[in-house]
């Protein structure tokens, strides 16, 4: 029963909504707005667990003195701190939540962002060291692209630049499209298979 | 001030596909088109006598789209070129009604390919329940799945798992769920530590539940820790700074990076490389690909995510669905090929592909 009762749900509202995309009727749409706002409802009930995890998480951590528990004061008197103001002075413009989610959270996601640029360099490091045949087509490539979309690739030949640009629209491209291609049934044949009661893994596998 | 040519041929159709409320006007344009300020609409009910302005369009446009009709009430429309303020109406249109669809004709094509693709699943998953062998490829990344268990336990630390940064609705979230199951039972076996961070709620509670059932599928309810799962932040680079903490302070030996990805797959991927770990990740992004297969030891390319389940479990009926899969991309490539042949001829189909 523990199994039937989501599989059914599963089956249901999974052809309901696969009926509901080719139906235009106001019912159908009012149906799918509704099945939406049920997933609203779910999220809620959910963060509440979310939020519970990371509070317990974090709390048996500062108790009991594990590893690293000042970074865990950080992260609850963040979450706690930010809630509170949010919710006694308000998020509109100008709020102190607002100004603080400006001058302090905003800074630093682009800090973690820009560090992109040396992971980069490092990651670009390893692939070019070309061990494998593999590894010295992706270096190939990369150096002719990299030469052509600068300004000084012209001078190493004027066809140079349109040569990257062939590199990028034709093998580049048709490759891509082969990979989305497969994405594209792989998506399908999973929703299939999780509708139909054929993929099982969600639930702990076959019974 | 010399008379002006009002439009001609004025057609008002009940607009296609759609859920009432909408007329479609169209007309030929006016002789005088490049002279006229525009066109204005205007609309009354058939019973009425009194025509009513509903919008108004530049000149050089042919098309009106009436969004505010009552469903089932008849309705005459004229258009008028304006030129100074005044109007040159066209001959009456015929009568209009709008009305609701039961069904989308533009996307008859999606439902064929539907239908075909269900009836191939069903009949491979029907060979396969009758015992006939089915063939699939090895998958590196996969085949490693139990060495990356295995590397982890003899060392004694844990296993990382992210399910991505896709929220639940995201197919590659959903196949990171079915793989996660099928990496877990290996884990509960061995029992080794696993940490699986989420950034959403509610792919932290599905993973929760998978990893628990996956513990209590293999007889070992008592091994599965509520710290196993962990919630960490909504946002993209807070999650991605806490996934990199949790691999310099933890240090896993083996790190699965399996779902759907963004900007962050790097910084995630080559943290993970620097401390060492094994890395095996999977993404149907294309433009994430390169940064796993450059920072990882064995990437899941695309439809492999897909397939993982089904290798993994080996089980006949998920590998009879990939066979579905495979005969699916036999005939998109007919069909590419078709459509090249015959645009030679200059016979375009492609309209046949569209979806409304």
């Amino acid at each position: 029963m523990k199994r039937i009762i989501p599989l059914f749900i599963c089956l249901l509202i999974g052809f309901s909504m696969i009926i509901q995309f080719f139906i235009p009727h106001p019912t159908s749409l009012e149906f799918g707005s509704t099945i939406y706002k049920w997933v609203i409802v779910l999220i809620v009930f959910a963060l509440v667990l979310a939020i519970g995890n990371l509070i317990r998480h974090h709390g048996t951590k500062i108790r009991r003195q594990k590893k690293d528990w000042p970074y865990s004061i950080v992260t609850l008197s963040s979450m706690i701190g930010m809630a509170i103001i949010g919710l006694f002075w308000g998020i509109q413009a100008e709020s102190l939540f607002q100004k603080i989610y400006l001058n302090v959270f905003a800074p630093l996601s682009a800090t973690m962002f820009a560090l992109l640029a040396y992971y980069m360099a490092s990651a670009a490091y390893r692939a070019f060291r070309a061990r494998s045949l593999e590894a010295t087509l992706l270096l190939a490539a990369a150096f002719i692209v990299m030469i052509g979309f600068m300004p000084f690739g012209q001078y190493i030949h004027p066809r140079f630049p349109a040569f990257a640009e062939w590199v990028m629209r034709v093998p580049n491209m048709a490759s891509q499209r082969g990979i989305l291609l497969g994405v594209a049934f792989g998506a399908i044949a999973t929703a299939l298979k999780i509708i139909l009661g054929i993929e099982r893994a969600w639930l702990g596998g076959k019974e | 001030m010399l008379a002006i040519l009002p439009p001609t041929d004025l057609q008002a159709i009940d607009k296609p596909n759609d859920a009432g409320s909408s007329v479609n006007l169209s007309w030929k344009l006016s002789s005088d088109d490049s002279m006229i300020d525009g066109y204005v609409i205007l609309r009354r009910l058939v019973s009425d006598t009194t025509y009513h302005e509903i919008g108004l369009t530049g000149r050089g446009v042919s098309f009106f789209e009436d969004e505010g009709t009552q469903d089932g009430q008849e309705y005459v429309y004229i258009v008028a070129s304006v030129k100074n303020s005044r109007l040159f109406t066209s001959e009456p249109s015929n009568n209009a009604t709008s009305y609701p669809q039961v069904f989308h004709t533009g996307r008859i094509n999606v439902l064929l390919c539907i239908a075909l693709f269900t009836a191939f699943l069903g009949y491979f998953v029907s060979q396969a329940r009758t015992g006939k062998e089915l063939f699939i490829r090895r998958i590196p990344g996969l085949a490693a799945v139990d060495e990356a268990v295995g590397r982890a336990t003899e060392m004694g630390k844990p296993i990382l798992y992210v399910p991505g940064l896709g929220d639940i609705d995201w197919t590659a979230t959903i196949a990171s769920m079915n793989i996660l199951g099928e990496v877990a039972k290996k884990i509960a076996l061995y029992d080794t530590p696993l940490i699986v961070p989420n950034r959403w709620s509610v792919t932290y509670t599905v993973s929760k539940e998978v990893v628990k059932e996956a513990f209590v599928t293999e007889g070992r309810p008592d091994k599965f820790k509520e710290d196993y799962v962990r919630y960490l932040t909504e946002a993209q680079f807070g999650f991605a700074a806490a996934v990199n903490g949790i691999m310099m302070r933890e240090r896993p030996a083996t790190n699965f990076f399996i779902g759907r990805f963004w900007a962050e797959s790097l910084i995630i991927a080559e943290t993970g490389a620097q401390t060492g770990a094994f890395q095996i990740a999977g993404s149907d992004s294309v433009l994430q690909l390169p940064f796993f297969v450059t920072a990882c030891d064995y990437t899941l390319i695309g439809e492999e995510l897909y397939a993982a389940s089904a290798y993994l479990s080996r089980e006949p009926l998920l590998l009879g669905s990939l066979t579905a899969q495979d005969y699916g991309k036999i005939i998109v490539l007919v069909i590419l090929f078709g459509f090249t042949l015959f645009s030679f001829f200059n016979i375009n189909l492609l309209a046949l592909l569209e979806v409304q």
